[in-house]
């Protein structure tokens, strides 16, 4: 028989000043199965939860209700207070009476009418709640990272030196990202490469990392604590095991013009090739495409050359697989196609570039060993126009968002193309300066005021080849007129997007992506490195364009996360999930097809002799976040929510339909 | 209705573009030079014109002067009646927050449109002449003096001139001038003289 106690708060004024609460008292005392009732001004006091904990003991009480505020605000604090003297804490529940009704209603006789109701139905459940155990889920103490730029290296570096096992999975044949392009670093002009390579080395020592380097992701499976991680080690047909570095076969390949990725083209690079001087690894990698060999047979010098016998020609891309306990994605992001407006002639002009592409040009181990000119006749640049905003904040084409680190890389170059050529003028087009950030807003004004940068307020209209130069047409709206620009170079600062293929591995992990394919964070201001996916955590430009000390930042945070989670043997997760009866689940699986969490996986039922009976569903307590999908779906009821159940529900319900 | 018009042809776009070359860059850096004050500083923020209180009739307000300078525009600033409006009461000069002087660049143009006889508003020009004469001449303003000599050279003859009997009944127009013309003369002589 159950043995109900209930208690009202007044919660100082914030209730009683609407509701009654004594006529509510006197009401529930009088209700079946109530066995205990009081009110009291702050029942989350310590004197107040003295008072449930005494009940439970002296009336010998079964269930617990609170008829106080938000569930949100206080059930963890009576929960405890109720398992402090041994009360399942899931028997304990809250009638909400002050934000669904006394701060809600005026009319104090219709509101308490309305609380009394409120408690009534929640007696009503709680004489059928059952006492649950949280879930413990074990935690495999190794971490994934995915993505080799500075966002991946601080994460891996931070979870290693917490003292945990990383693997760091990069795509391209050496790790550093975007940041190893770059010449210098706003709003400092830190040399990049000076910065980060050391974090480069440090991660290919570190006895913690595993690094794995022209490596992809190929599949993901298992939940939080437990994932199983299939990672495509693709073929550089050169043995890492034996290779020294030594660059012999890149001196020997005759391919020498194949455009270089690293260089943005600008540069040319060989079919064996490492993409740059300080890359981790320095191991070279065969390019099958433009391989001689590959192509038709033959050639092999590099095979020759080679004096350790490193080259391979007949290696195969390795599937490994991995068991990890959280993942880090730090996959970062691409420029978009620099002809988005084909007015300003990307991709026809060769000396209409994009951003990254003239840090390129600036960087002393660039194609023009840091010299400005032009990649169409290698004339020195004297007068060159930056575009900002070139995509970005564009609703029509499809990009409303604000790519957020051009003004900043914009007033860079300006003042780093003025450090190299003395006489040269740079010009700047902007819609707005977005310079927030410590030390920004004064980096822009001395581009202009110590630099001498002409900024324009306006866009450029078109941009045309006349005498050798390049004529840059747009206005300038602070001055109300249309401008002219004879120009060598223009460098547009094209928006960012995130890189290709993250769509893809998001939904191998179920990660949410938003509607520009950036990964979604589980909460845009609380929860910014998490993701709805437990155990899988954010770091840098995958999330949201980012500058260099916001990834960083980011990376640690999720580090941190990974590191906390580590820092416990099981994580604890609430029991309220989904359970399915196997006596009568069918087996047909639609609520597999519901669950958006992928959390229904399939269950063999053999008897003792091994022969199958049937299949049923089985509820993966990992990853069910116990939403209520499948108890939807089932067609024959046979998946019911943990503290939620029908019978739970249609108990509340009939206690309204009674009243 | 006039002025109107000429805020419209400032943001037609169909008249020619402004071409920033070198050629362009050497007004603003004359500019610069001449005031002592780094109009390139200027972020447009607007404030000189918000406090101007006499922007109301100018046909470019101070602020877009300050960024036809930057933009090397000379010809278009110094035939601006606007430099000749300035009251020089240095509303913007108090306020500018980048600590330009916007009076002194106004004054700098004046000299500059004087000297290519660019001088838009004649009157201002000839009420200033005066001004300073009776100035050299007298050490501070003598008003009937001055007065009598705008009109003579404006043409206005007889401009004001019922104002006169009610002012001097006031005491507000002095019937000697003042006895530091010597001193003023002076200083007028370290200068160099005055350019006339």
């Amino acid at each position: 028989m159950a043995r109900i106690g209930v208690f009202i708060c007044h919660c100082g004024e914030n209730i009683a000043r609407t509701v009654d609460v004594a006529k509510v008292r006197d009401a529930l005392a009088k209700h079946p199965g109530v066995v205990h009732a009081v009110d009291y001004r702050y029942m989350c006091s310590a004197p107040g939860q003295e008072l449930i904990r005494n009940a439970i003991v002296e009336k010998k009480l079964t269930g617990v209700v609170v008829a106080a505020c938000s569930p949100h605000m206080h059930e963890p604090t009576f929960r405890k207070a109720c398992a402090a003297v041994g009360l399942n804490p899931y028997l304990c529940e809250m009638a909400n009476i002050r934000e669904h009704c006394s701060w809600v209603h005026s009319d104090r006789e219709k509101a308490t009418e309305k609380a009394i109701e409120l408690v009534r139905f929640l007696v009503e459940k709680v004489k059928r709640n059952r006492p649950l155990e949280p879930i413990r889920v074990p935690v495999t103490k190794r971490a994934l990272v995915v993505g080799g730029g500075i966002a991946g290296i601080q994460a891996a570096l931070d979870i290693a030196n917490g003292g945990y096992e990383v693997i760091l999975v990069e795509r391209q044949p050496s790790i550093g990202g975007h940041m190893a392009q770059l010449s210098e670093t706003f709003p400092t002009l830190d040399c990049s490469q000076c910065i980060l390579t050391p974090k480069m080395v440090e991660v290919r020592q570190h006895p913690n990392i595993k690094l794995l380097t022209y490596s992809e992701v190929e599949d993901v499976k298992g939940y939080v604590g437990n994932f199983e991680v299939t990672i495509r080690k693709k073929a550089r047909y050169v043995n890492e095991e034996v290779c020294t570095g030594c660059g012999a076969c890149i001196q020997r390949c005759p391919q020498k013009r194949i455009p270089s990725e690293f260089d943005r083209g600008l540069g040319r690079r060989t079919a064996i090739y490492i993409p740059f001087p300080q890359a981790v690894p320095n191991i070279p990698v065969i390019d099958r495409e433009h391989c001689a060999y590959f192509r038709r047979g033959g050639c092999r010098l590099c095979e020759k050359e080679c004096p350790r016998g490193a080259i391979d020609f007949n290696q195969q891309d390795q599937l490994l697989t991995e068991k990890v306990g959280a993942i880090v994605l730090a996959t970062g992001y691409d420029l978009i196609p620099s002809d988005i407006y084909s007015e300003y002639g990307g991709g026809r002009y060769r000396d209409v570039i994009d951003g990254l592409q003239f840090e390129r040009l600036l960087s002393a181990s660039g194609p023009t060993n840091g010299e400005v000119l032009r990649p169409s006749d290698g004339k020195e640049v004297k007068s060159v126009v930056f575009i900002s905003c070139v995509g970005s904040r564009d609703r029509a084409k499809g990009i409303p968002y604000c790519s957020k680190i051009c003004c900043m890389y914009v007033a860079k170059h300006a003042i780093l193309f003025k450090h190299k050529v003395h006489d040269g003028q740079a010009f700047v087009f902007y819609m707005d300066v977005r310079a927030a950030g410590k030390g920004y807003e004064e980096f822009v004004r001395r581009a202009v005021e110590e630099e001498g940068v002409v900024y324009l307020r306006g866009r450029v209209s078109k941009i045309y080849q006349q005498d050798g130069k390049l004529i840059v047409r747009g206005v300038d709206t602070l001055s109300g007129m249309p401008v002219e620009i004879p120009a060598d170079l223009v460098v547009l600062a094209t928006a960012i997007r995130a890189s290709d293929g993250i769509v893809e591995l998001a939904q191998k992990l179920g990660v949410p992506v938003d509607e520009h394919g950036f990964l979604s964070e589980a909460h845009p201001k609380l929860r910014p490195v998490e993701t709805q996916v437990a155990g899988v955590f954010l770091a840098g430009a995958c999330q949201a364009p980012k500058d260099i000390p916001d990834t960083v930042a980011q990376a640690s945070g999720a580090a941190s996360k990974v590191l906390s989670m580590f820092a416990q043997d099981a994580i604890e997760r609430e029991p309220t999930i989904a359970k399915v009866n196997e006596q009568t689940c069918v087996g047909c699986f639609e609520c597999q097809r519901a669950c958006p969490y992928r959390a229904i996986e399939r269950k063999e039922i053999r008897d003792r002799q091994g022969n199958l009976i049937k299949v049923v569903a089985y509820v993966n307590p990992g990853l069910c976040a116990g939403c209520g999908a499948c108890t939807v779906a089932c067609r024959n009821h046979s998946v019911d929510l943990e503290g939620f159940a029908e019978e739970q529900m249609f108990a509340e319900l009939s206690a309204i339909t009674a009243a | 209705m006039k002025q109107a018009t000429e805020r419209e042809q400032l943001t037609r776009t169909d008249e020619l573009p402004i071409v920033l070359t070198e050629e362009a860059r050497k007004f603003t850096e004359e500019v610069i030079r001449r005031s002592g004050e780094r109009v390139d500083w200027c972020y447009q923020c607007g404030k000189c014109t918000a406090g101007c209180p006499v922007a109301f009739a100018m046909d470019i307000e101070p602020s877009r002067i300050m960024r036809l300078v930057q933009l090397g525009q000379g010809e278009r600033v110094l035939k601006s009646k606007a430099i000749w409006l300035c009251v020089g009461c240095q509303t913007c000069t108090t306020r500018c927050p980048q600590e330009i002087d916007p009076a002194k660049v106004m004054d700098t143009l004046r000299e500059m449109a004087l000297e290519k006889e660019f001088a838009a508003d004649k009157e201002v020009v000839t009420f200033f002449r005066s001004f300073l004469d009776n100035i050299q001449r007298y050490g501070r303003v003598f008003e009937p003096t001055l007065v009598l000599q705008y009109n003579l050279r404006s043409g206005h003859l007889l401009q004001d001139a019922d104002k006169g009997p009610l002012m001097l009944f006031k005491g507000k127009l002095p019937l000697r001038p003042s006895r530091n013309g010597a001193i003023v003369r002076k200083i007028f002589d370290a200068l160099g003289g005055r350019r006339q």
